[in-house]
C-alpha cells in the first residue's frame, strides 16, 4: 500500500516537471506565438477554477451557480490590495492572491452555513442569487468603480510570469486531489450517494458541506486575482452566470468527480474557441449541446446499452472466430 | 404628487409587475408539483414567445389576436419537445443531472436565439393599444389595465381547469402519486406533457405581457424574470397555484418599491435577499405543504 502511494507521488512530480518544462519550452521557444501564448494564463485560471468547482459539485454533489461570484470577489480584493497598498510587486501579489483566496473563503463560509438546509434545486438557485446579489453590489458601491469597472491593474500575471499560475495550478490540483482522498474526502464523498446513510454513521454533513464550500471558494478567490492581474481591468459583468456556466461546463466535460478531466476539459475548453474563432458564434450552442447530450448520455440508460450492444457484438465475434 | 399618490402608483407599478411574476411562476409551480424538477428553460420559453410575437405580429404581419394565438401554440409545442427530448429519458436520473440539462436547454434556447436575431435589442412597439385611466390624481396606463386583466383571467381558468376538469384531477393525482396513479389509469406522460404545454402556454402569455411593458427584444431577455418568478414560486411555495400567484404580486411590489425608495441597482440584490430569507425562515414557503422526508 505504501509504495503504491510512493510510486504515485514520484509520477506526479515527474508529471509535474514534464509539464513545466513544456510550458517553458512552449513559451520561449516561440513556437505558439503571441496569440496562444497570451491563453496559457485563462487556461490556468480556468483549471482552478474547475478543479475548485469539482469538490462541490463532482464530489459533494451539490450544484452551485455562483462560483463566478467567489471568484469576482477574489479578483476585486486582490486588485485592490495591488492598487493601493504602493508594495513592491511581489509582495504586494503574494498578499493579494492571498488576500483574495481568504476574502472569498469568507463569502463561501458566509454563504455555507444558510444553505446548509437546502438541497439540490434550491441550493443551485440560491447560490445563483447570491451571484447576481455580489455582482449588483459591485455595481452599486464606489470603491469598485461601479459598473465602468476597475482599471489600471497592473498586469503581473501575464505569460512571461508562468511559473507564478503554474505553482498556483499545482498547488490547487494538489490540496483538493489529496482532500478528496483523504478521509475528509471519503465523508464528502459519502454525502453526496447517500446523505441519509451517512447523517446515520455519524458524519457531521453541516462541517463536511461548510468545509468544502471554503475550500472551493478560496481557490476560486485565488483564481480570481491571478485573472485580475491578466487582464488588467475589472467589471461586475464578466462574472455573470453565464461566467459560473462555463466553469460547470468544464466540469461536465471532465467528469463529474474527476480532477483529471476536468484540468484536461478546462485546456481544451479554454484553446478551442480561440482555434475555431470564424466558429466563435457557435460556442455557446456548442457548450449547451455539451451539457445536455452528456447529461442525457450519461444517465438515461444510453450508456448501458450501447456498452451492452458493442460487448454482444464482440462475443458474437468471438464465438464465430472459434 | 405628494407621497400617498406616489406610494399609490408605486403599489400598482408592483401588481403590473408581479402579475407577470406571478404568471411565469405559474409554469414553475406546476412542473415542480408533477416532475419534480426545476425548468430551468422556463425563463427562456417566456423570451421565445416574445421572439415569436415579433416574427407573427412585426415581421410577418399576422393580425394580432391570431399572432397571440400562434405563440402560444409554438410556446407550448416548444414546452412539450423539450419534455420528450431532454427531460423524460432522465426521469429516474439524480436530480443534479436533471438539473444540469435543464440549465443546459436554458442556454441552448438562448444561444440559438442569439445565433438567429443577433445580439442587437430589436424595438418592437406594444401589441396593446388601450386608453390610460385616471383615477383622481392617480393615472393608470393601459397596458397595466390589460396586463392585470389578462393575469386576473389567466389565474382562474387555471384554478378552475386544475380544480373542476378531469384532466386537472389527474395532474393533481400524478403530483400526488405518480406510480399510484398511473396504476389508477391515469395516463402520466400524457398528463406530464400536458403539464409543460400548459406552464409554456402561461410563459409565453407571460412573455406577450413582458414586451408590452418593456418593448425591446433580446436573446436573454427572459432569465431575470425567469429567476426572480422562481423566487416568487418559492416565495409562495412551490407547488402550491395559489401561492405563486401571492408570492409573485408580493415580490412585485418588493421589487418596485425599493427600486423607487431605495436604490436602482440594488433592488436586484433585494429580490434576491428575499429568497435566502425566506429559504431560511419557511423554506416550504408562504402557503406551501411542508413534506417530511421518508428514508
Amino acid at each position: 500500500m505504501k509504495k503504491k502511494k510512493l510510486k504515485k507521488s514520484i509520477t506526479n512530480i515527474i508529471l509535474i516537471i514534464i509539464s513545466y518544462a513544456a510550458i517553458t519550452i512552449l513559451i520561449n521557444s516561440g513556437i505558439l506565438g503571441r496569440q496562444m501564448s497570451s491563453l496559457i494564463i485563462p487556461t490556468g485560471v480556468n483549471i482552478i477554477l474547475a478543479v475548485s468547482l469539482n469538490l462541490l459539485t463532482g464530489f459533494l454533489g451539490e450544484l452551485t451557480l455562483g462560483h463566478a461570484g467567489f471568484m469576482s470577489i477574489g479578483a476585486y480584493t486582490g486588485a485592490l490590495i495591488t492598487l493601493n497598498s504602493g508594495l513592491p510587486p511581489a509582495i504586494a501579489l503574494t498578499l493579494g492572491i492571498i488576500a483574495g483566496g481568504l476574502v472569498a473563503a469568507v463569502f463561501g463560509l458566509i454563504i455555507g452555513v444558510p444553505v446548509l438546509r437546502l438541497r439540490g434545486d434550491y441550493l443551485a438557485i440560491v447560490t445563483l442569487g447570491f451571484g447576481e446579489i455580489i455582482k449588483s453590489v459591485l455595481t452599486a458601491v464606489n470603491f469598485t468603480g461601479g459598473a465602468m469597472g476597475l482599471s489600471g491593474i497592473p498586469k503581473y500575471t501575464t505569460y512571461k510570469n508562468y511559473t507564478l499560475v503554474f505553482i498556483f495550478i499545482v498547488l490547487t490540483i494538489l490540496i483538493i486531489s489529496n482532500m478528496v482522498h483523504s478521509r475528509h474526502g471519503r465523508a464528502i464523498c459519502s454525502i453526496r450517494d447517500n446523505y441519509i446513510a451517512s447523517e446515520a454513521v455519524g458524519i457531521k454533513i453541516s462541517k463536511y458541506k461548510i468545509m468544502a464550500f471554503v475550500i472551493s471558494a478560496f481557490f476560486a478567490g485565488v483564481a480570481g486575482v491571478l485573472y485580475a492581474h491578466n487582464v488588467g481591468i475589472l467589471k461586475p459583468n464578466n462574472f455573470d452566470y453565464n461566467k459560473s456556466i462555463e466553469i460547470l461546463v468544464i466540469v461536465v466535460l471532465g467528469g463529474m468527480g474527476n480532477i483529471k478531466g476536468s484540468v484536461i476539459a478546462a485546456i481544451v475548453l479554454t484553446l478551442l474557441p480561440e482555434l475555431l474563432r470564424e466558429a466563435d458564434s457557435y460556442r455557446m450552442l456548442f457548450y449547451a449541446i455539451v451539457l445536455i447530450v452528456m447529461m442525457l448520455f450519461n444517465n438515461s440508460g444510453l450508456k448501458e446499452r450501447i456498452m451492452e450492444q458493442f460487448k454482444s457484438k464482440k462475443q458474437v465475434t468471438t464465438e464465430g472466430g472459434e | 404628487m405628494n407621497l400617498v399618490t406616489s406610494i399609490l402608483e408605486q403599489l400598482i407599478n408592483g401588481l403590473r409587475t408581479g402579475s407577470i411574476y406571478a404568471l411565469i411562476a405559474l409554469g414553475y409551480t406546476m412542473v415542480y408539483g408533477i416532475a419534480k424538477m426545476i425548468n430551468f428553460a422556463h425563463g427562456d420559453i417566456i423570451m421565445v414567445g416574445a421572439y415569436s410575437l415579433y416574427v407573427f405580429a412585426g415581421m410577418l404581419e399576422l393580425p394580432v389576436p391570431l399572432a397571440i394565438i400562434l405563440t402560444i401554440v409554438v410556446c407550448a409545442i416548444l414546452g412539450m419537445t423539450i419534455e420528450k427530448i431532454a427531460y423524460k429519458p432522465l426521469r429516474k436520473a439524480p436530480p443534479l443531472a436533471v438539473l444540469i440539462t435543464a440549465i443546459g436547454m436554458s442556454y441552448f434556447l438562448q444561444s440559438a436565439a442569439l445565433l438567429i436575431f443577433k445580439a442587437t435589442p430589436i424595438p418592437f412597439g406594444s401589441v396593446i393599444n388601450v386608453p390610460s385611466l385616471r383615477l383622481g390624481s392617480i393615472t393608470i396606463s393601459g397596458t397595466t389595465i390589460v396586463i392585470l386583466a389578462v393575469t386576473t383571467v389567466a389565474m382562474i381558468v387555471l384554478t378552475l381547469f386544475i380544480n373542476k376538469t378531469k384532466a386537472g384531477s389527474a395532474m393533481r393525482a400524478v403530483s400526488e402519486d405518480k406510480d399510484a396513479a398511473e396504476l389508477m389509469g391515469i395516463n402520466v406522460n400524457g398528463t406530464i406533457s400536458l403539464t409543460f404545454a400548459i406552464g409554456s402556454g402561461l410563459a409565453a402569455v407571460a412573455g406577450i405581457l413582458y414586451i408590452c411593458q418593456y418593448p425591446s427584444l433580446i436573446p436573454t431577455l427572459g432569465a431575470l424574470p425567469g429567476i426572480k418568478a422562481f423566487v416568487a414560486a418559492v416565495l409562495g411555495g412551490i407547488g402550491s397555484i395559489p401561492g405563486a400567484m401571492l408570492g409573485g404580486i408580493i415580490l412585485g411590489i418588493i421589487e418596485s418599491l425599493s427600486k423607487a425608495y431605495i436604490s436602482t441597482k440594488l433592488a436586484d440584490a433585494i429580490v434576491f435577499s428575499v429568497l435566502v430569507i425566506v429559504l431560511l425562515v419557511k423554506p416550504s414557503g408562504l402557503l406551501g405543504k411542508k413534506r417530511t422526508e421518508k428514508v
